[in-house]
């Protein structure tokens, strides 16, 4: 089994030796660019590098530390960029043909928030077209390997951010989870990932696959990391009238916290017919060491569970045809040659630009949305939204936190379910709700299986509750499972 | 909740999406939204009567992201130049296109 995992420093070490100059920011960037040179052409992590741009902060950064002023909290910090976040002048693909030679005139939100924390943009990491996909294997630039084993996914659609934490190819990323594009690939690559609850980070930036879901949230190799870098992302933009004006918390510090006394529910839904037999057992362990640290547990229901997959790929389709109608080849990226119409050119360059998969989804959007079936599906899946969020808010009153499997199964291998659609959205179950509630959640190694795949656990928590979370998963991460 | 997609509506629905789908895709595709419709047909069994539905979770109890309405001010925004060098074909005030109207 070829692996290429390996744990980056955590940010208090790191951070401590740029502010005292025993690391110079710039030497660290060029040992990550050394190591990306080096391992990136087998695992297909990073699509596009912002060299220039990360070199020029890491020296801003060491003379900033030479000079003795203030650094920020992630001072010559190496992160990478999912391709679905834009940054000033570089490449923007989000994994489609559609967007290729794109070059957007502006940064997200998150990735000028990283910056303006200090941090070096090393470049633009692999995904899913569109961020549609559960394995990172929907990429129109090929998929993104597994660093714990090469022959496996690395979950999707944020793949690449997972793999490249997990390959110490950055010390941090940046993903965006639609229906568990963040949490499934951190589980998948054992490192923790983290939902923010919607609207806790801007979207400005974030190219939009289904604007009511979309969230753009951190993967970090330990769980206080994770934290610093939402404390960084977090807070009201503008420019994302959907961004949450709720003040942001230390988050780092509510990380420290210890989980004593927090009550912890189990639903049994997330354990029933499904769900890989290792990856239950990891899941015990991580919650008996719960109990260890003073937790709570009891079991609650959320008998609406199932209906969650239908729920989210009705109202995420739906909303991505909405969204992907901009691509028509007129204001950027691909335009189809010779087309002698402007309906043809339309049709032509969205036929040759967009993969498989996007277009699946288009047209099961367009079609939820068509005259005639409106009601029967969009309206009825929203209705059932409400049904599942209300659900997770009648059980929140009674609980600091759900913990759940994050996938029923670890890294599965390349090629084993892209015959079947419908199998790789199951892949999905226990990350959609989440998303649909628009609740938080953290996802935190626990434990392994015998072949040595990481096995992740969900943590879950109630609106602009990501402290709780945070506290819940760091018990997990100090079991040492 | 339960009705086959045919044929002719795969192709209505490409021409809504602005998606020109060969034979072999249109096939493909046919199968693919049949399994997912009939799948996402369990919806069915759940009563939502009265139901109000959901487009947003802004709208709920202590849930972030409420609505904002920003003063009606005038603020800048991405310069013309910069947005019209990524236009593939343009004279850098207008996007070009292929004809519109068949004369």
């Amino acid at each position: 089994m070829e692996t290429f995992v390996e744990t980056p420093r955590t940010l208090t070490e790191l951070r401590a030796g740029i502010a005292s100059g025993a690391t110079k920011a710039a030497d660290l960037a060029a040992s990550y660019y050394e190591r990306i040179a080096k391992i990136n052409p087998r695992l297909n992590v990073y699509l596009s590098l912002t060299k220039e741009r990360a070199l020029e902060q890491a020296a801003r950064v060491d003379e900033a530390a030479a000079k003795g002023d203030p650094l920020g909290p992630l001072a010559g910090i190496p992160v990478g960029i999912k391709d679905v976040l834009v940054m000033k002048g570089a490449p923007a693909t989000a994994g489609s043909k559609i967007l290729q030679g794109y070059r957007p005139p502006y940064d997200a939100t998150a990735v000028s928030k990283l910056e303006a924390a200090g941090a070096v943009l090393l470049g633009k990491l692999n995904c899913d077209e569109f961020a549609m996909g559960s394995s990172n294997e929907n990429s129109a630039y090929g998929p993104v390997r597994n660093p714990v084993d090469t022959e496996r996914v690395p979950g999707g659609s944020s793949g690449g951010s997972a793999a490249a934490v997990a390959a110490n190819m950055a010390v941090a990323t940046l993903g965006s989870d639609t229906g568990g594009s963040i949490r499934q690939p951190a589980s998948f690559c054992g490192v923790v990932g983290v939902l923010p609850t919607y609207g806790r980070v801007s979207r400005y930036g974030l190219i939009a696959f289904a604007s009511s879901l979309d969230r753009v949230g951190p993967f970090a190799a330990n769980v206080r990391d994770a934290a610093t870098l939402l404390g960084v992302i977090a807070g009201h933009d503008a420019k994302d009238a959907t961004s949450s004006t709720a003040p942001v918390p230390d988050y780092a510090a509510e990380s420290d916290r210890p989980a004593e006394g927090l009550r912890i529910g189990v639903p049994s839904e997330y354990f029933a017919e499904g769900l890989d037999a290792e990856v239950r057992t990891a899941i015990e362990k991580g919650i008996a060491a719960l109990e260890k640290a003073g937790c709570t547990v009891k079991p609650v229901s959320l008998p609406h569970t199932k209906y969650a997959v239908p729920t989210y790929y009705l109202i995420a389709t739906a909303e991505a045809s909405a969204n992907l109608a901009r691509f028509d080849g007129v204001r950027y990226g691909y335009r189809s040659p010779a087309s002698e119409t402007l309906s043809a050119m339309y049709s032509h360059s969205r036929d040759e630009g967009f993969g498989a998969e996007v277009k699946r989804r288009i047209l099961l959007g367009t079609y939820a949305l068509s005259a005639g079936y409106y009601d029967a599906y969009y309206l009825k899946a929203q209705q059932v939204r409400r049904l599942l969020a209300e659900e997770y808010l009648r059980v929140f009153a009674g609980v600091d936190a759900i913990v759940t499997p994050t996938s029923p199964m670890p890294a599965f291998k390349l090629g084993e379910k892209t015959g079947d659609p419908l199998a790789m959205y199951l892949a999905d179950i226990y990350t959609v709700t989440a998303s649909l509630a628009g609740i938080c959640g953290v996802t935190v190694p626990c434990g392994k299986t015998q072949a040595g795949l990481p096995v992740g656990m969900q943590v879950l928590a109630a609106h602009l509750n990501e402290g709780t979370a945070f506290r819940v998963a760091r018990a997990v991460e100090a079991a040492g499972l | 909740m339960t009705a086959k997609v045919t044929v002719e509506e795969v192709g209505r629905v490409a021409e809504l999406a602005h998606l020109e789908l060969t034979p072999e895709e249109t096939g493909h595709m046919l199968t693919d939204l049949n399994a997912i419709l009939d799948y996402v047909a369990e919806l069915n069994e759940l009563d939502t009567k009265g139901v109000i539905p959901l487009a947003q979770v802004s709208e709920l109890g202590d849930a972030a992201g409420a609505n904002v309405v920003r003063a009606d001010q005038v603020q800048p925004s991405v310069d013309r130049a910069a947005v019209m060098t990524q236009a593939p074909d343009s004279d850098q005030v207008f996007f070009k296109v292929p004809k519109v109207i068949e004369r």
